[in-house]
Formats: structure tokens, sequence, C-alpha cells
């Protein structure tokens, strides 16, 4: 079992499908996701990057297993500060449930190492994007402080 | 179904009781932890713990994890987060850290 993880479960009132889309499509990522992409073919043992509005990696893997509109693994290493980059990968599993008129997304992010630096940074960014990413499928508008790639990182 | 329509009560409800709020306390300084864990530092008996861990659960406050035979509990940020992210505006948050911060160290040095 990893050594380090966080949980988030969010509800959001979307189907699987348009969820899935967000999280993976640019058009949408670029909104709730701090102007970033994602680049993969999304297929089991494909590629995977996030790349920043001037075309620099954020972080990038692989895609572990993959089940449109329902579970995504990746393999998941930071590009954005040494010390985290040197902590290797960590593991990323998206869970979608449709229930009633939402669906329950789940997010593990675990690293098999011990109070890891990256795990706990991300615990920080994670809540803020996925409440933007909610506010972008109820309302059709994510929330403005996630728009945007900060300036000077 | 979302924590900003009808179950924002539950989530406050959730809040509302100092055992449920020690429990989330539990899970922050050690996520991901079996009911057996939770239970050994509390003075309550484990159906109670169970209860309280269940209205936590509907609040989406808890989520749970199933590894092998064991189910992990995990502190969800999110309800809170929603919630501040409702009646916190933007320009007030760096200033409310400021005073948090200044709270703590204030109360630091004079505990200490």
């Amino acid at each position: 079992m990893a050594e380090s993880q966080f949980v988030y479960v969010t509800y959001i009132r979307t189907t699987a499908e348009k969820l899935w889309r967000a999280l993976t499509e640019p058009e949408f990522t670029r909104q709730f996701w701090m102007g970033t992409t994602q680049e993969s073919k999304w297929k089991p043992g494909a590629s995977w990057r996030i790349v920043k509005p001037n075309g620099a990696t954020a972080d990038s893997g692989e895609v572990i297993a993959i089940e449109p509109h329902k579970r995504l693994v990746l393999r998941w290493q930071n590009h954005m500060f040494p010390e985290m980059t040197a902590e290797g990968y960590s593991r990323l599993t998206y869970t979608l449930e449709e229930k009633g008129d939402s669906v329950k997304l789940t997010i593990l992010h675990e690293m098999d190492k011990p109070d890891s630096k990256f795990i706990k940074a991300v615990s920080g960014g994670w809540p803020m994007i996925l409440a933007s990413l909610k506010s972008l499928l109820e309302t059709g508008e994510s929330l403005e402080a996630t728009r945007n790639w900060p300036e000077g990182m | 179904m979302t924590a900003m329509g009808a179950d924002v009560d539950k989530v406050f409800k959730a809040l509302a009781a100092p055992e449920r709020r020690l429990l989330l306390d539990r899970l922050r300084a050690d996520n991901g932890q079996t009911l057996g864990q939770l239970c050994r530092h509390m003075e309550m008996s484990r159906q109670a713990v169970t209860r309280h861990l269940k209205l936590l659960e509907e609040a989406t406050l808890v989520a749970t994890i199933w590894r092998g035979r064991e189910k992990l509990h995990y502190l969800n940020p999110m309800p809170i987060h929603e919630i501040a992210e409702r009646w916190i505006g933007k320009y007030e948050r760096g200033r409310l850290r400021a005073l948090a911060e200044l709270k703590a160290k204030l109360e630091g040095e004079i505990d200490g």
C-alpha cells in the first residue's frame, strides 16, 4: 500500500461522459486547470503529460489503465520542482460513478514513499482545481483563480 | 447530491458534533485509517464511532476506499473547500490568511 496518499470526493451535477471529456480534453482543462492541456493517446501504456501554456512540461508519465467514462489510472511525475521530480512516480486514479443526476468523482493520489513532498503539495492544489471543474460543469464558468497559469511559475 | 445543494445542510450537521470533529482531526493527523484504528483512542463504543463515520460519509466529509478486505477512511476536504469558495471573497483570502497567521503566532508566543 502507498505510504503517502490523498483522497478527494466531489459530486458534480453532470454525466460521466461530460466529466470524462472535461478531465481529458484541452478546451475544458484549459479553463479550470490553470490554462494547461494534457497530451496522450489515452491507451494503456501511452505516454501522458501536462503541458503549461508556454509549451513546457509540468508533469509527465503514462496511462496505466483506462476505462472511458469510468476509470483512469496514471503514472505521474512532477517536473516543476527538482525535489519533487526526485521523488519519482506517483499514481493518480480517477473513478467516476453516476449517482442519480450527479457523478461521484473520486481522486486518489498516492506515492509509495512516506511523507512525500509532492503528495503534500498536490493536496493543496487539488481542491481548488476540482472546485473549479465542478463550477465549470454546473454553471458553465470555471473559478477565476484557476483560469491562467500563475505568473512566474 | 452536490455539497452546494440541499447537502450543505448535511455538512453543517455533521460538523456540529465534537465527536465527529475529533474523528476528522484524527484523519487529518493520519489519513486512511480503518475503523479499528479510529476506535483506538476514542472514548466511545465501536457502534458509536461507526454511526458518526456514517454521518460523516453521507456528508462526503469522509471518503472510504477498500484495500483488499480493509475499508480505509480518508478526510475529504472538498465540502469545506466548497463552503469556503461560496462565502469567502477572492480578495479576502490573503487578508484572512495573514490574520490567521498572526493569531497563531501571538498565541504561540503566549503559550510558549
